[in-house]
């Protein structure tokens, strides 16, 4: 166990590269346990490779060479020993696009069970139990209990949003990154989904990475922003927007530049 | 309203009434070509029906040909090349489905897979008189399967491997990425990801991709003329099984090419009955392919 229990993500000195092209520097930073953390910054800037780093998915995009160490509960994810797959179990992932995979409500959401037990460990209660929990975290038991069997393509994309949230939860993780989770959605879909935020934070840590800074400014804890894959600041939300303590970052929230 | 200088607006000037003019003429130009294809596939068929109608006929599936070949049916042949067909498939679907699988789901950019890439490709665009040798000094003489079924199966097998390969792989292709994303994020392996999601959402188009290699098989005649077709085999009427798979069998193209140019005396609908009885067979398979691609994408929806 790491020396600050209540950091979840610890990351020294990452530096990151694409092929020949370097996308994060020397990237430090402590996020706080149970606390919604945002990354914002520029397109290109790194947010999203960074994110990616914290469950490894990366690895999975062409040649990407890592050096440096992130720290999840105190467990550098780098080290030869981690299983990726036993990683992604505790550190899920939420996309721009609402991802639900081509089966059913219910089959999506025990999906994450189906994939890391033994098909006979499998009680049809257990799963039934699962579902009805995940979904109830999310605030979709109600609307949804009797459209288990349904498509999940079918479902609206704010929902579609929810189901893909929902889909990370019977796993228990540790953490929950959301890559724009919004930008697909209207109005009442954004509130929606920053609403379900607030009510799991505390349970998970949520790393979430936004384009919208206003979006950072009212749901989010700390705030990250970043240039050029470089991290320029690390503070709480309000003091960020506030009283930014780097000229960049002043720029950067008055909409110079971006 | 009216312009100053008192023409009507928006109306046709001469230019635009020869533009227009243009237009037509070239409209006319590229529906006629387009319509031309229609024309010779018509002449074909209709042709090949009215020449074969005296033979065509139930019998003539079922019976075996008589005296000499002059007379009687096709049942050797075409139970022959269903035999062909099926077991050279039987080998190439699951290597060539596999193989895609892995180049499009595992392989990395590296040289080796580029080399593999290479070589499904240049095996696309060998002819088939070429797999015919190759299938003669592999299967009949160096594997010591003779001249027999299974050596022209193989020899099939061979050649319709590259585009099975192909298709498959543009079928998984239109798999979209983000399924595969949402099945690596919650810590599925590779083989989790395409066993639960990315074959049940291509079957559909890696299963068309098979059927109409097909029509491949069934109408290619020198590699099975090199490696385990004959000119002549004694069978049953209407038997199922008449074959061994070591021994030489009779097969449609190849009996066609034989009554056509090489027996004298042969009823004349004979061979334009059994060009209709290939070209049926083709059809039909890819009808089938057709409908099953419907009904299986008709079941998918994203």
């Amino acid at each position: 166990m790491s020396a600050e229990p209540n950091y979840s993500i610890t990351a020294r000195d990452v530096n990151l590269w694409y092929g020949k092209f370097q996308a994060l520097r020397n990237v430090t930073t402590n996020i706080k346990h149970g606390l919604i953390t945002s990354l914002i910054g520029p397109s290109g800037c790194g947010k999203t490779t960074l994110l990616r780093c914290f469950n490894r998915v990366n690895e999975r995009y062409g040649y990407v060479t890592t050096t440096g160490e992130i720290r999840l509960l105190g467990k550098n994810i780098y080290d030869p020993d981690v299983s990726l797959i036993e990683l992604r179990k505790s550190v899920g992932m939420v996309f721009q696009r609402p991802n639900p995979l081509p089966l059913s409500v219910y089959e999506n959401v025990v999906f994450g069970l189906r994939v890391h037990a033994e098909a006979d460990a499998l009680r049809k209660s257990a799963l039934d139990e699962a579902v009805e929990k995940a979904l109830t975290e999310v605030n979709l038991w109600h609307d949804l209990k009797d459209r288990l069997g349904h498509k999940a393509i079918t479902l609206q994309l704010e929902q579609q949003q929810k189901l893909c949230i929902a889909r990370l939860l019977p796993l228990k993780p540790e953490i929950i990154l959301m890559d724009e989770p919004c930008s697909a959605l209207d109005v009442e879909g954004t509130a929606a989904i920053e609403e379900l935020m607030f009510s799991l934070k505390g349970r998970y840590t949520i790393v979430i990475v936004t384009h919208n800074m206003a979006q950072a400014r009212r749901a989010s804890d700390e705030c990250i922003f970043m240039l050029l894959g470089e991290m320029i600041e690390h503070s709480r939300t309000e003091d960020l927007f506030l009283t930014p303590g780097n000229p960049k970052t002043a720029e950067y929230i008055e909409g110079r530049y971006g | 309203m009216n312009s100053a200088a008192g023409h009507v607006l928006f109306v046709e000037t001469p230019a635009v009434r020869r533009k227009l003019r243009q237009e037509a003429l070239a409209k006319w130009v590229f529906c006629a070509m387009a319509a031309a294809m229609v024309v010779p596939l018509l002449l074909i068929v209709g042709y090949l029906v009215v020449r074969a109608a005296p033979s065509l006929n139930l019998e003539f599936l079922l019976e075996v040909p008589k005296r000499g070949m002059t007379e009687g049916g096709i049942w050797p042949a075409l139970i022959g090349t269903i035999y062909l067909v099926f077991i050279s498939l039987a080998v190439s679907a699951p290597i060539g489905i596999l193989a895609a699988i892995y180049l499009n789901e595992y392989a990395r950019d590296n040289w080796f897979n580029r080399v593999i890439n290479l070589a499904v490709i240049n095996l696309a665009g060998v002819p088939s008189i070429v797999h015919a040798l190759f299938g003669l000094g592999a299967f009949v003489y160096a594997a010591k399967f003779g001249y027999s079924i299974i050596s022209a199966s193989l020899t099939l097998a061979i050649m319709t491997l590259p585009v099975i390969i192909a298709s498959t792989r543009e079928a998984l292709a239109s798999v979209p990425q983000s399924f595969r994303e949402a099945c690596w994020n919650v810590g599925a392996t590779r083989w989790q990801t395409i066993k639960s999601v990315v074959l049940p959402n291509s079957i559909s188009g890696i299963l068309t991709g098979v059927i109409l290699q097909v029509s491949r098989a069934a109408g290619e005649t020198a590699p099975v003329m090199f490696t385990g077709v004959v000119f002549f085999k004694s069978i049953e009427r209407g038997d199922l099984f008449p074959y061994y798979l070591n021994e030489q069998c009779m097969a449609l193209s190849m009996h066609l090419y034989t009554i056509s140019t090489q027996v004298p005396g042969v009823k004349e609908s004979i061979p334009y009955a059994t060009a209709v009885v290939l070209l049926a067979l083709v059809v039909m398979v890819n009808a089938a392919a057709i409908s099953l691609r419907v009904y299986l994408r008709s079941r998918q929806k994203w």
